[in-house]
């Protein structure tokens, strides 16, 4: 279908693509933080391409949900409070070591793997044909971080050392990956977005494994729930302020 | 009333090139979907190679341009994903001229583009060998990676297989 059957489905569509792009959006700017600075040229390079990859699939959603609600995605990043955001609180962490930042980045691409795929099949074909677009691009992430995994997994004590350490601080987070939004039942009913506990359940097992094979062990500890979309750490807000700073100066600037 | 055909059209469009791969047009490159002419309106459909490719606007406004000075009416440029773009698209004539830009371009996958990342190999654009090896999946842009040639012994960039 082109088109979604009333209001009440519209308005629930449209948040968790604002979800979708949020975690895209905030996660991308994060990586952009290594431009310059990463360990060796080349992952500069893939960083940097990895970062300005997700900006383009963030307008992806964004656009999608202008379609949807007229909400332009220009006002949306850069004219939106932090507690207006909906990224998850795992992509808004600081970027820490490079550890920290492949691992980070490793456990968002695994999840998006198996989310972008489920995707696909909506019955809604707006969200089914983005999906199509960014998940083949996405390839291209998943190896390169899966890749980062093994290497310093398996690599010296020091960089296993570091690798569990960025564990251990990434992985009280992750449950709040597949804690669906309020009401989102219903577009699961009707087939137009996938049942998240399903897809978080599957993702789980492939990073215990994953992350085993790497001579690596999640914690046992973490978050008693998963918080709520509109929490966030502390560390939202001067990312905020950093990434809207130009666009707030010169509010009527055209780019 | 618009009196431009299809046709025209596409001819038109065919002297737009990607800013960042002037040598060959936008339609070679496949970012050009469709073209429909009627009495009130003027409609293309484009693609973006990348989703983040950063010449898309570039190209975008020069479509939309360039129909205005063909006196087009109602004219729309309009973003399509599906089907989602492809390497495999871009034709014999193409690769050509694409390679003597000095950008390789990976053979065609015909839909095994995991087997093509893995492989993640193309011939070199200088001496034609395919004794390559790949030093980064990423580049310059997002369409590209970099590669070397272990026979003439240069570096060379050439488009990722998607
Ligand atoms: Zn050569």
């Amino acid at each position: 279908m082109t088109s979604l059957p009333d209001e009440q489905t519209t308005q629930l569509v449209a948040g968790r693509l604002l979800e979708m792009a949020d975690d895209e959006l905030i996660l991308s700017h994060r990586n952009s933080e290594w431009t310059g600075h990463a360990p060796i040229l080349e992952e500069d390079i893939a960083f940097a391409n990895i970062a300005q990859d997700e900006m383009g699939h963030a307008l992806i959603w964004y656009e999608l949900l202008r379609s949807l609600t007229g909400r332009d995605p220009d006002r949306l990043v850069f004219f939106r409070e932090p507690c207006e955001y909906r990224n998850l609180q795992m992509v808004e962490l600081p970027k820490g070591d490079w550890a920290f930042t492949v691992l980070r980045q490793y456990l968002f691409d695994t999840w998006e793997a198996g989310h972008l795929e489920a995707l696909e099949q909506s019955r809604f074909t707006p969200v089914a044909e983005a999906a199509q677009k960014i998940g083949k691009e996405e390839r291209y992430h998943l190896r390169h971080t899966a890749a980062w995994l093994c290497r310093l997994g398996r690599g010296t004590e020091e960089s296993n050392s570091r690798m569990q350490a960025a564990l251990d601080q990434l992985w009280p987070f992750h449950s709040q990956i597949w804690a669906a939004p309020p009401d989102y039942e219903r577009l699961v009913t009707e087939s137009l977005m996938p049942d998240l506990a399903r897809l978080g359940s599957l993702w789980e097992d492939r990073v215990r494994t994953e992350l085993s094979e790497a001579g690596l062990t999640p914690p046992g500890f973490g978050q008693p729930s998963a918080p709520l979309r509109d929490e966030h750490t502390e560390h939202l807000q001067p990312l905020i302020e950093e990434m809207q700073q130009v666009a707030r100066l010169e509010t009527e600037a055209g780019w | 009333m618009s009196e431009i055909t299809e046709n025209e059209v596409w001819e038109a469009l065919g002297s737009i090139t990607d800013p960042e791969i002037p040598v060959i047009s936008i339609v070679e490159l496949g970012v050009v979907r469709t073209v429909r002419v009627d009495a009130e309106r003027t409609v293309v459909e484009i693609t973006p190679t990348f989703s983040a490719c950063p010449a898309y606007q570039a190209m975008a406004g020069s479509v939309e341009r360039k129909l205005r000075e063909m006196g087009a009416t109602g004219v729309e440029v309009r973003t399509v994903l599906h089907p989602p773009w492809s390497t495999d698209w871009l034709s014999d004539e193409a690769r050509e001229k694409l390679r003597r830009f000095g950008l390789a371009v990976p053979d065609r996958h015909q839909g095994n583009l995991e087997g093509a990342i893995e492989a993640g190999q193309a011939a070199c654009p200088y001496c034609g060998s395919s004794n390559t090896r790949q030093t980064n999946p990423f580049g310059c842009t997002p369409c590209r990676a970099m590669g070397f040639c272990q026979d003439c012994r240069q570096p060379f960039e050439q488009l990722k297989p998607l």
